[in-house]
């Protein structure tokens, strides 16, 4: 895939200075939507192959190991860790109006509404984003996608579609552990810090959960999934400029992907506050 | 200096399963294995291939000369589709791919092998499996795999490098690798980018000795790209001999009749001609690249 990138012109010392800004802003703006463009066909490309043979389901479990099992230590810890936090904080705040037995409902509904698939979703971008873009990007680099390409062998289909369908899936699962684990560690903060009644903490925690914040929990992490991969490999497949420019399309992928995570949830949410409005 | 005869020559191999060290036939009246006609093409700058025409006849090994920099490798990855012209046209075995689409470019590319600057071998993948990098997607059985695996390292001389890694070989041993991945599907076209690039002078001379040798027993039609001499005029005036297993210097007034030269400049095409004709060329820039 060839992308198109704008000439850049010296511009003469003699040009006002509002010009040069103004070609700055115009030179930005159409990169800015020719890699928005590219990234949408990039992506149309990862999913459409998924229905189109052949696919490579060997790839799929290695990705999924990779992604799944290879994160699951810091989603388990981050999340555990998260959640004895939010009981922390809010068992003080709570305790001024005299509802701390409250502090299993702040932190289930806080961690499965939010903070869980958020949290999952930075922590495995700054993983596995950043090694997609890496690996992919070494590659383009020494021509291993040129010889891929040479052998007969469609390099979204075999790289690309495989790591961005495990990704998604494993998210989704990984999330599932960050909720469990932040619950837990609440938990552990309300009974051994607080000394507050662990039956009391674990039945305000699931008496308060609704199918639609289980809903808004899960749903997430499926876009955060999507977005992390194919952030990841967009920016290792178009990789320039030697090593320099795998170290330049990682720290990309990292930071794009974080970002659109957090802005993609933020959607998210306004979406599903609409759909399912508060009691 | 005069052109070895071409009666001297086994004749040039068909496309189809040519087992390694066979001598095969090919029909006379075959077209070009590739033919560029007004090929340009350029990224965001001055034009990095400009109207460039030349055609490789079957059995014919053209080697591509010129300095670092002036589209050798670009030409060599337009012939295999791997990039598109923005101009003029390229026929690759017989097709326009030119402006054909990324499917149907790789059934076509199977029948090209090609050797890369660096390599380019999987490091995750062991030599068994780069070597058989497209016979796995094929999904052939692993015994036959295994057996033709062996006999293309065998080919290269690498026969006992079969389950080590790449990143456990020398420069050297990995180019070896990288012709026995090229070559293993027994292309109808073989494409050499650089392969003795920064290899040391014994190193290379083995690498041309296996060019040599897929020149003179399989007749693939060949491009070569390379900016040492030494190596496309050791191509000229030496023939691979099957009975001594190594290569042999022509007679002091032949060459190979087989091997002839494109030189670029900048982009352009300036030589299209035979080892005689480069030699006695008038044009000031081949003459200051052969000096």
């Amino acid at each position: 895939m060839r992308y198109a990138v704008f000439e850049q012109k010296p511009i003469s010392s003699l040009v006002p200075a509002n010009r040069v800004v103004l070609h700055m802003f115009d030179k930005t703006a159409k990169n800015l939507v020719l890699t928005i463009q590219d990234y949408s066909l990039f992506s149309y490309h990862a999913v459409r192959n998924l229905f189109r043979p052949p696919i490579y389901w060997p790839e799929f479990l290695v990705q999924s190991d990779v992604i799944g099992f290879g994160s699951a230590a810091i989603v388990l810890l981050s999340g555990f860790f998260t959640g004895g936090v939010l009981a922390l904080q809010s068992a003080a705040t709570l305790s001024e109006f005299g509802a701390s037995a409250m502090t299993g409902r702040f932190v289930s509904l806080t961690m499965i509404r939010e903070l869980g698939p958020v949290l999952t979703g930075i922590m495995v971008s700054g993983r596995n984003a950043s090694s997609m873009a890496s690996e992919l990007g070494s590659m383009v680099v020494t021509e291993q996608i040129d010889a891929m390409r040479a052998l007969g062998v469609d390099p979204m289909r075999k790289l690309v579609t495989p790591r961005v369908c495990s990704c998604v899936a494993m998210l989704f699962f990984l999330t599932i552990v960050a909720d469990a684990f932040g619950i837990i560690g609440g938990a552990g903060v309300t009974v051994f810090l607080n000394h507050q009644d662990g039956t009391q903490y674990f039945s305000k925690a699931w008496e308060a959960l609704r199918y639609p914040d289980i809903i808004q929990g899960l749903v997430k992490p499926l876009f955060s999934g999507f977005i992390i991969a194919s952030i990841g490999c967009f920016y290792g497949m178009r990789t320039t400029g030697g090593t320099e420019g795998v170290g330049r399309s990682t720290i990309q992928a990292v930071v794009n992907a974080s970002v659109l995570i957090i802005l993609v949830d933020f959607l998210i949410t306004r979406v599903l506050l609409s759909v399912f409005p508060p009691l | 200096m005069i052109e070895r005869s071409a009666a001297a020559h086994p004749a040039p191999s068909p496309s189809g399963a040519t087992p390694f060290g066979q001598i095969l036939a090919v029909a006379a009246d075959a077209g070009p294995a590739v033919a560029f006609r007004n090929v340009s093409i350029s990224f965001a700058g001055p034009p990095v291939l400009d109207n460039v025409s030349f055609s490789v006849a079957p059995g014919e090994t053209r080697i591509l000369l010129g300095p670092a920099g002036v589209g050798k490798s670009v030409l060599l990855k337009l012939a295999n589709g791997l990039l598109s012209p923005d101009e003029g046209s390229i026929r690759l075995l017989g097709e326009e791919i030119a402006h054909m689409g990324e499917e149907e470019l790789f059934a076509l590319r199977s029948r090209v092998g090609m050797v890369f600057q660096e390599s380019a071998l999987f490091d995750s993948l062991t030599v068994r499996d780069n070597v058989a990098y497209q016979l796995i997607g094929e999904r052939v059985p692993d015994d036959e795999i295994d057996a033709r695996v062996l006999e293309a390292l065998t080919f290269v001389g690498l026969a006992d490098t079969f389950s080590y890694f790449p990143g456990s070989l020398s420069g050297g041993m990995r180019r070896r690798v990288a012709i026995a991945r090229a070559l293993i599907h027994h292309p109808d076209l073989v494409l050499y980018d650089s392969p003795t690039g920064g290899l040391d002078p014994v190193t290379s001379t083995t690498i041309v000795e296996l060019i040599m040798k897929q020149r003179d027993v399989s007749r693939t039609p060949s491009i070569l790209v390379t900016h040492r001499l030494q190596d496309a005029f050791t191509l000229s005036t030496h023939r691979y001999d099957a009975e001594k297993g190594g290569m042999v210097a022509l007679p002091e007034d032949e060459t190979d009749p087989g091997t002839t030269y494109l030189m670029m400049e900048e982009g352009r095409l300036i030589f299209d001609g035979s080892i005689h004709d480069l030699v006695h060329s008038q044009d000031p820039f081949v003459k200051e690249f052969l000096e």
